[in-house]
């Protein structure tokens, strides 16, 4: 890998995603291997979370890897007033890779500086996640053969969701044929993500005008916690509803991903549709996270 | 008749030792003193113009400090709010040195992230860190958190 740091989409290469992908097939049914025995793996979640927490500590097990670390800032010296540095110093000394998660917008960049074995952002405030983009990547991976030349479009909050950041970013190494981009006019993507983008981007305000071009529909909850004001969070809080009605307007092929968790925005009378992929695309995560703790800690030729 | 630069003479006279900073963007000067910490208390004799005619930049301010040396610091944090401007380092009522400013790829530590999430704002080593996107318009880029700040932004800090 070019980086040995995964704290952008933008550190992964079109053909980092496809080795991840391939390891992640032979990874998927795997029982226990010893491919990381020896190493420590420290998780450092400084902000709350159940899926992303567990399915890396799964995958490091997995591989025969050991883990050490903490899943809330209050069992950590943090309550005591020690700084994110001084943190990350410690663990540098117990582990050999660091997965963190944090609640501020680039921690995981500041980390990646102080320390000095790799560090995996499993999501730095509203600023990105990109190991929830290689999961969205693999799923559409896995449901088409291939991500080049669907049209996506990300519906919801498009502002502060940061798997939203990722996911267009990590888009950049693929071609998509274009991108639509539905939100309220509060949530719509910020400038210095649409900047980077290198494919035909249509932002919108009405799912229903173009749900029937869509291939991959991204969902994502309106985040109560990334608001600062929470006049502005009931304005927009259930702008959108994914129903029966606007799905059967999709393709019949077309997919349903969301980084989940799900609340309202997505009836749950749709989980039993086929375009649902959400909780498909879940089950995927631990081997998309096994791959990606080989790739970064794992023997190689060229080592 | 007498010149627009003869006139401005008229208005401030030239100082012994010291700097002066011309082609400040007409309105600016007030930004320019406030970074360079000068409030009127601090002792220095000090010359202020503002908005006369300008030949590069239309209209222009110049400030001129009695005994006062400009560190490499203060010369960043003024590119970013007066591009334009030049510093003339004065010995012996001779320009001895004309410095053009221009503004640095990567400024460091001189400026606060407005983003009140970005790390920089809040842990005690993590010191603020922009990239230079664009000159004209002036935007900055915060290298942790990703925000674009203009130069009002940089304006308005100082201020």
């Amino acid at each position: 890998m070019r980086s040995r740091h995964v704290i952008s989409s933008l550190d992964l290469t079109r053909d980092d995603y496809f080795r991840i992908f391939e390891l992640a097939d032979k990874f998927s049914n795997v029982k226990k291997l010893n491919y990381l025995s020896g190493k420590v793996i420290s998780l450092a979640f400084f902000e709350p979370s159940t899926r992303t927490a567990q399915s890396f500590h799964t995958a490091a097990i997995k591989l025969g890897a050991d883990v050490i670390g903490f899943e809330s800032e209050e069992s950590t010296s943090i309550a005591k007033g020690e700084n994110l540095a001084d943190t990350i110093r410690m663990l540098n000394n117990y582990s050999d890779c660091i997965v963190m998660r944090h609640k501020f917008d680039g921690s995981a960049l500041f980390a990646s500086e102080i320390s000095d074995i790799p560090i995996i952002n499993a999501g730095d405030g509203k600023h990105e996640h990109p190991t929830q983009a290689l999961i969205d990547l693999y799923t559409i991976y896995k449901v088409f053969g291939e991500i080049d030349g669907r049209t996506f479009a990300l519906l919801g909050d498009l502002k502060y969701a940061r798997t939203v950041n990722s996911l267009l970013r990590a888009l950049t190494r693929f071609k998509p044929k274009k991108v639509f981009l539905i939100s309220p006019s509060q949530l719509k993507v910020r400038r210095e993500i649409l900047d980077g983008l290198n494919y035909p981007v249509i932002e919108t305000e009405n799912p229903y005008d173009v749900i029937q071009d869509i291939d991959v529909l991204y969902v994502t909850r309106i985040q109560k916690e990334r608001f600062v004001d929470e006049v502005e969070y009931e304005k927009v809080k259930e702008s959108y509803v994914v129903d029966l009605r606007l799905v059967s307007m999709m393709k019949k092929d077309g997919i349903i991903l969301h980084p989940l968790p799900r609340v309202t925005e997505i009836d749950r009378r749709v989980d039993k549709t086929a375009n649902a992929k959400y909780f498909y695309q879940a089950s995927l995560a631990v081997p998309v996270r096994m791959a990606l703790f080989y790739e970064v800690l794992g023997e190689r030729k060229d080592d | 008749m007498i010149s627009s630069s003869k006139r401005d003479e008229l208005i401030v006279s030239k100082i012994r030792n010291g700097t002066v900073i011309d082609h400040i963007p007409a309105g600016r000067a007030l930004a320019v003193l406030r970074i360079l910490g000068i409030r009127g208390s601090e002792g220095y004799r000090v010359a202020l113009v503002m908005n006369v005619e300008s030949k590069k930049i239309g209209r222009k301010d110049i400030v001129k400090i009695e005994d006062r040396v400009i560190d490499e610091k203060e010369a960043s944090l003024i590119t970013l709010i007066a591009p334009s401007a030049t510093i003339n380092i004065i010995r012996d009522y001779v320009v001895t040195e004309k410095r053009h400013l221009e503004v640095p790829k990567q400024i460091r530590g001189l400026i606060k992230c407005p983003n009140p999430q970005c790390i920089t704002n809040n842990d005690v080593e993590a010191e603020s860190k922009f990239t230079t996107v664009s000159i004209k318009p002036l935007k900055l880029k915060c290298d942790y958190c990703e925000i674009y700040i203009t130069e009002d932004d940089v304006i308005r800090q100082i201020l």
